[in-house]
C-alpha cells in the first residue's frame, strides 16, 4: 500500500468505505507526513493532535454503522487560521490574537464537522491574510515544498503547501485578492475561489469583506469540488450569502470541452512582471483546450489594469473598519496605557506587524473627509468598470483563462522588503474579487527550476460547473497531479 | 439689536424589540451585565450582522408618525470611531440613504401651531454601557477602572433628526414632548427619558432677528429629561446672546449640559470632531422596501396622538381634557373605557385626574396596573346612578388599581355601596322621622334648616351608606 498521505479524497474515500484502512490509520499518515515536513516548511500554527484523533474515531464508528454523511467523512482537512474554531487557538497570524480561543464555530468549520471531516490544525496565513507570501506571519514563515528556499504564496501558503506535501488532504482558504489561487499555482495543487456569497463568510475573521471568499485547495480538481459542495450554500447568518441553487461543481468533470467558448485575456499574456515560460506554458494549455474540441478567443479587458489601484483602495478602507475591534479592550493582546485612547494605540501598535499597520494607514486615508470621493468612490466605479467589461466578456466565451500569476514561486525575501513589487503577484487574481466571479488555479506543469505554473480559470457567477468542466480537461492534458506526488516526495521529510 | 435662536433636535430612541437589531439576543437591559451577548454583539472576530426585520419595520412605523416618506433603497453604513463600549469600534447605522425622509411634525405652541421638519428618520444599533468605578465625578477621567456591560450592545436604535426650524426653548420641548407621545402610541419603545431609552442632543445657533441666515451652531449633549432641554437650550442662548451683543463670535464646538451647575461645557471643538469616515457596510445587503411591505406596515400603524386627541374632541372633550387624556399613558385606557359604555367626560375626569395621582404615587403607569377599561366603565356607571358616593368611588379605584378585582367586585367585597333604593331606605327614613319628632314639626313649619340635620340623621342611621341625595328627596316628601 502506498503512502496514504499522498492518497487523493476521493481514493481515500474509496479505501474507508473498502475497510482497506481506517480514519484513524489515514489521520496517522497524515500526522506522520506532518511530523517529517513541519520542521523545514511550517505549514501549520496549531496541529489539534487530541481533536483530531477523535474526530477520526467517530468516522470510524459512524462507517461501522452504516453512517455516510458523504464524501469528507473520516478525510483530514486542515485550516487556514483566519477561519474560527471553537476550543482551537485562532489569531489569523498576529499577535494581536495570540492565545485567543474562539467560542464559537465558522459555518465552513461546522459544516465540515457535520460531514465527518477530520481537523488537523489551523494553517499559517500572512497575518490577517494580507499578503501574497505568507512571511507576513507574526509566527514565523511558511516555506514552498517544491524548494524550500521559496515561498508557497499566500496568504493562504499554509493551507496550500500542506496539501501540496501531504500533511492534508485537503485544506481551506481565504481569498481577497488571489489567496488561494496564487498560493494554489505557487505550491502545485488546485485552488478554487468561489462565486461571492457561494460560501458562508460567517467566523471567517474578515479583511475586506467585499472581497473575501471561502475556498477549498486539494490535489486534483475532483476533489476540489468535493470539497467545495461540501461547504457551499446559503447561511442565515450570512446576510451576503446567496439563497438560491448551489451550482452543482461535479455535475461536468467528466464531460470535456467539445464546444465550449474560451477566452484569452489580452492584458494577462505577457507584459512587463511576467514571466515568459509561465506565459508559454498558458499557450500550451489553451491549445490542447483547442485540440479538445474548445473554440479559442483573446479578449480584450482594458479595465483590468486598473483593478490593482481600485483593489488597494477598496480592500484597506474595509480593513481598516474590520480591524478596528482589535483594541486590547475584550480580547487578545492588551499593552496597557494611562488613558484607554493610549491603551488601545499601544495594543495595536505592538499587535499588528508592518503591513496591516500599512493597509490600516491606507484605508483610513482613502475614507477621510475631502479623499473619500477621489479614492474610495472613484475605486468603486472602477469595479464597477471591471464588472462590466467581465459582463461583456462572457457574452461570448463561457470561460476565460489566463496565467494565475505573472511569475513562478519567488525566493523567500525577495519581494519582502517591497510592497508594490508583491502586490503585482495578485494582478491576474484580483479582478475576479472585484466582480465576485469564481475562478480557481490548476497546476498545469513545471518551470526550468522545476517550480509549479498554475492557469486560471475564470467564469461567469455561479459559472462553477463549466469552470470545473474545463479544470478537469486542463488536468487530464496536463497529467500533472500524478507527478506532483513524485516530486514533492523528494522533498525533505 | 434682539437675536433669535434657531434650534434643532436630534433624537435617539431604542426600540423595544424582542430581539437586537442584528443578532437574535434579548433586548433587555435589566438582566445580569454580559449575560444577552453573542459573537455578532460583542464584534468577536468573523461574526457578521442581520437584519432585524421587525426593527425595520417599527422604524417605518416612526417614519410614518412622523409623516416621512419612506425610502425604497436605502443603505446601512459603518460610522467609524474608537470608543471602549462600542464592540466593533464601528457602529452599523445610515448616512446617505436612511431609511425614512423629508417628514414633518406639528406642535401646539402660543402662537398655534408650529411645523417642525423632520430631516431624517434612519437606523443604528446601540452600544454597551460603561460604568467608571472610582473617583468623584463618575467620569472615565478620574475613575480607577472602568466595567463595561454589552447588554445594550446592538439594540435597535433610531435617530430622528429634525429641521432646525424650532425658535425657542419652549417649542423644542413641545417637539420632543409630542414625538415622545407618538413613540408610545406606536408601541415600539417604552421611551423611558431617565433610562437613556429616549435620549436628545440640541444644535442650536442665534441669528438677527427677523433674518434667515445661520448662526454658528452649537451642539448641546447630556440632557437627560426634558426640563433639562429646556434648561439648556435657555442657557445658551444666554450664553450665545452675551458672546454677540459683546461683539464676540460663537465657537463652533460641542458642549456638555452640567446638570448639577446648570450650565454648559466646553466638550470638543470643531477641530477635534470626529471624522467618522462613514462607507457602505459591506456585511449587509442594501435594503430594499417595496410598496407591499410598506403598505402592510401602514395598515397596522395604531392610531396616532393627533388622531386620537382630535377623535376625542369629537366626543365632546374640550382641547385640553382631550389632549392630557391622549397621552401615551391612558390614551388607550380611554379609547377602551369609552368603549365599553363610559361618558367620555367622567372616563376622562377619572383618567386624568385619580388614576394619574395614584400612579404616580406608585412610581408606576396606568398600563403597569391591573385596570381595564371596563373597570373605568364600570366605576362611571355606579357612581352616576348612585351606587358609589364621590369619596366611595375615590376609594374602590384604589383596590381596583391595587389588584382587587372590578369595581363591582370590591365595592361589594367592601361594602361601600350606597343604599340608593328608595325601598330600602324608605325604612330608615321612617325610623329617623319617628326618633325626631321635634325636628320633624319644625319642618312642617318650613324650618328648611332642619333638613340637613335630618339627612345626617339618616346617614349615621345607615352606617354612612345611605345616598344623601335620595335621603334628602324621601325626607321632604
Amino acid at each position: 500500500m502506498s503512502d496514504l498521505a499522498d492518497l487523493t479524497i476521493s481514493a481515500a474515500g474509496v479505501g474507508l468505505r473498502s475497510g482497506e484502512f481506517s480514519a484513524t490509520d489515514l489521520l496517522e499518515a497524515v500526522h506522520k507526513r506532518a511530523t517529517m515536513t513541519e520542521a523545514d516548511l511550517h505549514a501549520y500554527l496549531t496541529i489539534d493532535r487530541v481533536g483530531a484523533a477523535k474526530a477520526a474515531v467517530a468516522a470510524e464508528s459512524a462507517f461501522r454503522r452504516g453512517e455516510d454523511h458523504g464524501p469528507l467523512q473520516g478525510i483530514p482537512i486542515a485550516l487556514k487560521d483566519n477561519m474560527v474554531t471553537r476550543a482551537i487557538e485562532t489569531t489569523a497570524s498576529s499577535k494581536i490574537l495570540a492565545g485567543w480561543v474562539p467560542p464559537y464555530d465558522a459555518t465552513v468549520v461546522s459544516r465540515l464537522k457535520q460531514a465527518g471531516s477530520v481537523i488537523i490544525g489551523k494553517t499559517n496565513l500572512d497575518e490577517f491574510a494580507m499578503g501574497s507570501s505568507t512571511e507576513n506571519s507574526a509566527y514565523g514563515l511558511t516555506r514552498n515544498p517544491w524548494n524550500p528556499d521559496t515561498v508557497p504564496g499566500g496568504s493562504s501558503g499554509g493551507s496550500a503547501a500542506a496539501v501540496a506535501v501531504g500533511s492534508a488532504l485537503g485544506s481551506l482558504g481565504s481569498d481577497t485578492g488571489g489567496s488561494i489561487r496564487q498560493p494554489a499555482s505557487f505550491c502545485g495543487v488546485v485552488g478554487v475561489k468561489p462565486t461571492y456569497g457561494l460560501v458562508s463568510r460567517y467566523g471567517l475573521i474578515a479583511f475586506a469583506s467585499s472581497l473575501d471568499q471561502i475556498g477549498p485547495f486539494t490535489r486534483t480538481v475532483g476533489d476540489a469540488a468535493l470539497l467545495l459542495q461540501a461547504i457551499a450554500g446559503h447561511d442565515p447568518m450570512d446576510s451576503t450569502s446567496y439563497q438560491g441553487a448551489i451550482p452543482d461543481a461535479t455535475s461536468g468533470l467528466d464531460a470535456g470541452v467539445q464546444g465550449l467558448r474560451i477566452g484569452l485575456i489580452t492584458e494577462m499574456m505577457g507584459g512587463e512582471g511576467y514571466d515568459p515560460e509561465v506565459i508559454a506554458a498558458t499557450r500550451a494549455t489553451v491549445s490542447k483546450l483547442e485540440n479538445a474540441g474548445a473554440t479559442v478567443t483573446e479578449i480584450s479587458m482594458p479595465s483590468v489594469d486598473y483593478a490593482l489601484s481600485a483593489y488597494y483602495l477598496i480592500a484597506p478602507a474595509e480593513c481598516s473598519a474590520n480591524l478596528a475591534r482589535f483594541d486590547g479592550v475584550r480580547y487578545g493582546l492588551r499593552v496597557g496605557g494611562s488613558t484607554t485612547e493610549e491603551m488601545m494605540a499601544n495594543t495595536r501598535g505592538e499587535g499588528f506587524g508592518p503591513e496591516v499597520k500599512r493597509r490600516i494607514l491606507l484605508g483610513t486615508y482613502a475614507l477621510s473627509a475631502g479623499y473619500y470621493d477621489a479614492y474610495y468612490a472613484q475605486a468603486q466605479r472602477v469595479r464597477t468598470l471591471v464588472i462590466n467589461d467581465f459582463n461583456r466578456a462572457y457574452e461570448t466565451v463561457d470561460v476565460l483563462i489566463s496565467p494565475t500569476a505573472p511569475t513562478t514561486a519567488f525566493k523567500v525575501g525577495e519581494k519582502a522588503s517591497d510592497p508594490l513589487a508583491m502586490y503585482l503577484s495578485d494582478i491576474c487574481t484580483i479582478p475576479s474579487n472585484l466582480s465576485g466571479h469564481p475562478g480557481m488555479s490548476v497546476p498545469v506543469g513545471l518551470d526550468a527550476a522545476g517550480l509549479p505554473i498554475g492557469v486560471q480559470i475564470l467564469a461567469p457567477a455561479l459559472g462553477e460547473p463549466v469552470m470545473f468542466r474545463v479544470a478537469a480537461e486542463i488536468e487530464r492534458q496536463a497529467a500533472f497531479a500524478d507527478r506532483a506526488v513524485l516530486a514533492t516526495s523528494a522533498v525533505p521529510r | 439689536m434682539t437675536y433669535e435662536a434657531v434650534i434643532g433636535i436630534e433624537t435617539h430612541v431604542e426600540l423595544s424589540t424582542s430581539s437586537k437589531m442584528f443578532c437574535a439576543c434579548p433586548v433587555d437591559t435589566d438582566s445580569e451585565p454580559n449575560t444577552n451577548v453573542c459573537p455578532v454583539c460583542l464584534g468577536l472576530p468573523g461574526a457578521l450582522p442581520v437584519m432585524n426585520e421587525k426593527a425595520v419595520e417599527w422604524a417605518m412605523m416612526i417614519g410614518h408618525g412622523l409623516n416621512c416618506e419612506i425610502v425604497g433603497h436605502s443603505v446601512m453604513s459603518r460610522k467609524n470611531y474608537f470608543y471602549p463600549d462600542m464592540p466593533k469600534n464601528y457602529q452599523i447605522s445610515q448616512y446617505d440613504l436612511p431609511l425614512c425622509i423629508n417628514g414633518h411634525l406639528d406642535i401646539e405652541t402660543d402662537e398655534g401651531v408650529r411645523r417642525v421638519g423632520v430631516t431624517r428618520v434612519h437606523m443604528e444599533e446601540d452600544t454597551g454601557k460603561s460604568s467608571h468605578i472610582g473617583g468623584d465625578s463618575g467620569r472615565i477621567q478620574d475613575a480607577l477602572y472602568s466595567l463595561i456591560d454589552f447588554n445594550r450592545a446592538g439594540t435597535p436604535l433610531m435617530e430622528i433628526v429634525s429641521e432646525p426650524d424650532m425658535r425657542t426653548p419652549a417649542e423644542a420641548r413641545a417637539f420632543v414632548s409630542e414625538l415622545r407621545e407618538i413613540v408610545l402610541a406606536l408601541g415600539v419603545s417604552d421611551a423611558k427619558l431617565e433610562d437613556g431609552s429616549m435620549r436628545f442632543d440640541g444644535n442650536i445657533s442665534m441669528r438677527p432677528g427677523g433674518t434667515e441666515g445661520f448662526g454658528v451652531k452649537v451642539e448641546i449633549k447630556n440632557m437627560n429629561s426634558m426640563r433639562s432641554l429646556q434648561q439648556a437650550l435657555e442657557y445658551e442662548i444666554e450664553r450665545q446672546t452675551e458672546l454677540l451683543v459683546d461683539g464676540h463670535e460663537v465657537v463652533q464646538e460641542t458642549r456638555h449640559w452640567n446638570e448639577g451647575a446648570g450650565k454648559t461645557e466646553s466638550m470638543r471643538s470643531k477641530e477635534e470632531a470626529f471624522d467618522y469616515r462613514y462607507f457602505p457596510e459591506p456585511d449587509l445587503v442594501p435594503l430594499a422596501v417595496d410598496e407591499a411591505w410598506d403598505r402592510r406596515v401602514l395598515a397596522e400603524l395604531p392610531e396616532l396622538p393627533s388622531q386620537a386627541r382630535s377623535r376625542f374632541e369629537d366626543l365632546g372633550l374640550d382641547p385640553e381634557a382631550a389632549a392630557l387624556v391622549a397621552r401615551g399613558e391612558t390614551g388607550p385606557l380611554f379609547a377602551a373605557a369609552v368603549e365599553a359604555g363610559a361618558d367620555p367626560k367622567s372616563a376622562a375626569n377619572w383618567l386624568t385626574g385619580e388614576v394619574m395621582a395614584w400612579t404616580r404615587r406608585n412610581n408606576t403607569d396606568p398600563a403597569a396596573t391591573p385596570l381595564t377599561g371596563k373597570h373605568i366603565a364600570q366605576l362611571s356607571t355606579m357612581q352616576g346612578d348612585g351606587r358609589l358616593s364621590a369619596s366611595a368611588a375615590k376609594e374602590v379605584l384604589g383596590w381596583v388599581l391595587a389588584g382587587e378585582g372590578s369595581p363591582e367586585e370590591v365595592a361589594e367585597a367592601r361594602d361601600l355601596v350606597q343604599m340608593s333604593d328608595a325601598g330600602e331606605l324608605q325604612g330608615i327614613v321612617d325610623y329617623v322621622l319617628a326618633e325626631n319628632p321635634e325636628a320633624v314639626a319644625k319642618l312642617a313649619e318650613g324650618d328648611e334648616k332642619v333638613l340637613g340635620y335630618l339627612v345626617g340623621q339618616v346617614m349615621k342611621a345607615s352606617g354612612g351608606k345611605a345616598d344623601p341625595k335620595l335621603a334628602r328627596e324621601l325626607l321632604a316628601t
